[in-house]
């Protein structure tokens, strides 16, 4: 992966969640304040912004300025957790960068993101479909996988991780002060982090 | 003096209530208000927050008191051990403790335990 890619990669996810901001946001009014889908989207154009201000010469690059845009810009709690995520991956990884460098960056940002919530798998939140994800891509690099398949498999995982929220209760955010009315509804920072990684998919496979 | 930023979704509630923990504390407690988005909306803003801990801190260390969610998740990024720490408080309870305390010249460990005591403070 260059820095171009990684690039790519924050453009296509800025689509995705712009295409999808009124179901995010749908999907926030049920159980939480309702913002995810603007607020993510604002968030996005903000990095698109910063990303062409100044073109950054490694995907680490892309990644902390991608981080600290979304921490910056971002007024509700996704702006922090997503921030989290990805100043840490820019944070740790190695070049050049490999699936398995990646992957490790990757899950590193995931740590970052649920010890800054606290949350774990099963608590309804992106969590869920983050950590499969990140699953996904190491079971690929253990297994030798190629990039194409192994981030179809996470973008996959991710996909399967949002909808598994869906019977949840929550135990964190706003949605967790509605106790069992949270249940039937899909986590809507899992929705996001679901287009995220679909976005890497699309990335990669027009790549190769 | 330790400083005391109270950071809310609501710029309102923050700057109020820091003017009440300035009321009952003494008015050169330094304590400020960081809430809402940049642009003035329900939020939280890093940005401002950064801002309230430079215009508070005396070198003597910054307690944030955050309300919840977003709030509690831009704080804790801001945190520098020994330095700029977190109070897990009531907001109004905490602020007020911690405002007394630093409206004492009590240093940061005093003033954060002193925060921490509004948590188990009953009303009645």
């Amino acid at each position: 992966m260059d820095a171009s890619l990684c690039v790519a990669w924050f453009e296509e996810a800025a689509r995705l969640v712009h295409r999808d901001r009124d179901r995010l946001t749908r999907l926030d009014a049920e159980i939480g304040d309702g913002d995810h889908g603007t607020n993510l989207d604002r968030g996005l154009t903000e990095v698109r912004k910063a990303l062409a201000e100044s073109p950054p010469g490694s995907p680490a690059e892309v990644l902390t300025i991608a981080g600290t845009t979304l921490i910056r810009r971002v007024g509700g709690a996704s702006g922090p957790l997503y921030g989290s995520v990805f100043r840490q991956m820019g944070k740790a990884l190695q070049s050049p960068v490999t699936l398995a460098a990646f992957s490790a960056a990757f899950e590193e940002g995931v740590v970052a993101v649920e010890r800054l919530g606290k949350a774990a798998l099963g608590d309804k939140t992106m969590v869920d479909a983050l950590a499969p994800a990140s699953r996904a891509l190491a079971l690929a690099v253990r297994d030798g996988v190629g990039v194409r398949e192994a981030v179809e498999q996470a973008a996959r995982a991710a996909a399967e991780g949002a909808e598994a929220t869906i019977p949840m209760r929550a135990r964190k955010g706003r949605a967790s002060y509605l106790g069992e009315r949270s249940v039937g509804h899909m986590d809507p920072g899992a929705a996001s982090s679901a287009l995220f990684m679909e976005a890497l998919a699309t990335v990669a496979r027009e790549a190769a | 003096m330790v400083g005391l930023v109270l950071v809310s979704h609501s710029a309102g509630l923050a700057a109020e209530t820091a003017a009440l923990a300035r009321g009952i504390a003494g008015a050169q407690t330094p304590v400020a208000g960081a809430g809402g988005t940049q642009d003035g909306g329900l939020g939280t803003s890093t940005d401002l927050i950064e801002e309230a801990v430079r215009a508070v801190d005396q070198g003597d260390g910054v307690v944030l008191i955050p309300d919840l969610g977003s709030s509690v998740l831009s704080a804790r990024l801001l945190e520098e051990e020994g330095r700029v720490v977190i109070a897990d408080v009531p907001f109004v309870e905490g602020a007020i403790s911690a405002a007394v305390a630093a409206g004492a010249g009590m240093p940061l460990a005093d003033v954060l335990a002193a925060a921490e005591e509004a948590r188990a403070f009953r009303k009645l």
